[in-house]
């Protein structure tokens, strides 16, 4: 059997899978948008607060994938949550750095401007810091999903979902029958999704940046 | 004064800055009242306070001690950012919000203050027109498309849309080129007949501050007040050798702009003849009477045409082709500044016209600098006085 009839033989099972690597993998990168962007609004005026949230997030992204996963399974057990949670944490870094960037590198002058002209603290950072940064907020996000997509293979070994389990069981399988086309399936999979997914952010660059300041 | 005053007074009683860990105050014991409608400029060397003394009127800084009233009313009693709404606030390279189109930018401070959709967009129009931007043109474009100029319009633009009865300025015409800077200072001069606000505007450039300024303060170091008084005061006049030093070189030349030829005493006592009334011959007669050795020529309408000298009668058949064209002459409205100018080209003497270019008199460069004696007479006497 090639690698065609294969995929289209286990369709169902394949696009289930391929539909929640992409479900966990969005999700987790919003979750961690949220949090990075919080982290980055909290540090991002004082230079020692930055230095130590861009250090902490790289610490977290220097442990292997492996080796973090399985510190999470004796938590958490095993399925969606560790692998949520991992993929949370390395998705932080891409985000909360560009986020610190994009803040501190805002004008200084159109800041003062926006509270010498009546704006609350709030509003200068919501309509104006934040509305600056968002393509390099944006950037971060699209770093974090490309790599995530990649990590959430390996979560499989935490009985994750997603297209993790095709590779894994294809390689342990390795010599039997279709074992190889299931590898290659799981993995050719992954690629396809991330081009798509990048698709996807340059859509939402498209409408999300003002032509103002778009690059 | 017959023009509506929409500014309101400002004063400030005793202000003074101190940062945490800073022996000397940036600011210290400064006093000041800037009246209604009047263009008070802060002029002095970098670092002196000046900005940070402007700043604290809207409390983008806040003073340590002393008080700031507008209008009468307390500023530190007031919600800081409610204050900022009613102060227009104007700054060097405009700090326009580059992801908001020029009509957006605009719009921010009617917005915070609520107003309705269909005022904002009327009002939005109309300061538009009002600093000179075509609105079906510019309203959608970003401040990126726009030039270093018409950025600072947006600004002042910006500033000015909730109608606010005071404006800060900090430097906002310092980083274009001095061709654009001199237009938005005459357009800043226009507005300002208009609407009468009370500005506040923070310069280095003392040029900028004669021209633009009803009254200057020079500050030295901690925002301390040198001298604070009229242009002329202080070009005819420097309190001491810090103001004579930032005044420069030149300082008689520049009061020579703020003079017009209306102002001062020029003669009226010319020998004039209008050319299709008279002949050569009769000049010659009026002028050996009355001993003058020129005559200026009119035509019909009393406008100048021609300088005659007694020496060139003796041979013309016409009065209209004796004698020398005259070539520059100063309208009443003109500077002195012009007016010099006219008289070293003139060789002396420039012909002064009226309204419809009619003839009213002459000024010499004895009027010219008489006038600037008096002037520094006045002063000296008045700060001797006082």
């Amino acid at each position: 059997m090639n690698l065609l009839d294969y995929v289209a033989d286990r369709w169902d099972r394949l696009s289930l899978q391929a539909w929640l690597h992409v479900s966990e993998v969005v999700q987790s990168t919003l979750i961690a948008a949220v949090i990075g962007v919080l982290i980055g609004v909290a540090v991002y005026r004082s230079p020692i607060g930055s230095a130590v949230a861009t250090a902490l997030a790289s610490t977290i992204l220097t442990i292997p994938s492996f080796a973090l996963l399985g510190l999470l399974i004796p938590v958490f057990g095993l399925g969606a949550v560790p692998t949520v949670i991992a993929l949370v944490l390395y998705a932080l870094l891409p985000i909360t750095r560009n986020t610190i960037v994009g803040l501190a590198g805002v004008d200084p002058a159109i800041s003062d401007a926006a509270k010498g002209i009546g704006m609350n603290r709030v509003s200068v950072l919501t309509r104006v810091e934040l509305r600056l940064a968002w393509p390099a907020i944006l950037a971060g996000m699209r770093v974090s999903t490309q790599m995530l997509m990649g990590i959430a293979v390996i979560a499989a070994y935490a009985k994750g979902p997603g297209l993790g389990s095709e590779v894994f069981s294809g390689l342990t399988r390795a010599g039997s029958a279709n074992a190889t086309n299931q590898a290659l399936a799981g993995t050719l999979g992954v690629v396809i999704l991330a081009l798509l997914l990048e698709g996807v952010y340059f859509l939402i660059a498209r409408f999300t940046i003002s032509r103002g300041i778009r690059g | 004064m017959a023009e509506t005053v929409s500014g309101a007074e400002i004063q400030l009683e005793n202000v003074t800055k101190r940062y945490p860990g800073t022996g000397e105050p940036a600011v210290k014991d400064f006093n000041m009242t800037i009246p209604a409608g009047k263009i008070v400029i802060f002029v002095g060397p970098s670092g002196c306070g000046k900005t940070t003394t402007m700043r604290m009127i809207n409390r983008l800084i806040e003073p340590t001690s002393g008080t700031i009233t507008i209008g009468g009313e307390d500023t530190l009693k007031l919600n800081a950012d409610a204050l900022r709404r009613k102060v227009g606030y104007a700054i060097q390279q405009a700090g326009l919000f580059p992801h908001f189109t020029v009509a957006q930018n605009i719009a921010v401070v009617p917005g915070l203050l609520d107003w309705e959709k269909k005022k904002i967009g009327d009002r939005v129009d109309e300061m538009m027109d009002l600093v000179g931007l075509d609105p079906s043109v510019y309203r959608d474009r970003f401040p990126r498309q726009l030039s270093g100029g018409q950025q600072q319009r947006v600004g002042v633009a910006r500033a000015l849309a909730a109608d606010p009865p005071v404006l800060l300025m900090d430097e906002p015409f310092g980083a274009v080129d001095p061709i654009t800077r001199g237009n938005l200072q005459d357009e800043l001069l226009r507005l300002q007949l208009e609407l009468r606000k009370t500005i506040v505007f923070v310069t280095h450039d003392f040029d900028e501050a004669v021209k633009l300024g009803d009254k200057i303060a020079v500050l030295g170091d901690q925002s301390t007040i040198q001298q604070f008084d009229t242009p002329e005061a202080i070009l005819a006049n420097p309190a001491n050798d810090m103001v004579a030093g930032f005044v420069g070189a030149g300082a008689s030349l520049k009061q020579l702009t703020l003079l017009r030829v209306r102002d001062v005493n020029y003669h009226d006592n010319a020998l004039t003849v209008v050319a299709p009334d008279s002949s050569p011959a009769e000049l010659r007669k009026q002028m050996s009477e009355q001993g003058k050795t020129y005559a200026l020529v009119l035509d019909a309408r009393r406008r100048p045409q021609r300088w005659v000298h007694v020496r060139d009668l003796s041979t013309a058949s016409s009065l209209a082709t004796v004698g020398r064209p005259v070539g520059d002459n100063v309208s009443t409205q003109s500077t002195l500044q012009d007016a010099l100018e006219a008289i070293l080209s003139e060789g002396g003497n420039a012909v002064v016209t009226g309204s419809r270019g009619e003839y009213v008199g002459t000024i010499d460069i004895e009027t010219v600098t008489n006038t600037i004696q008096q002037l520094r007479d006045e002063h000296d006497a008045g700060s001797a006085a006082s």
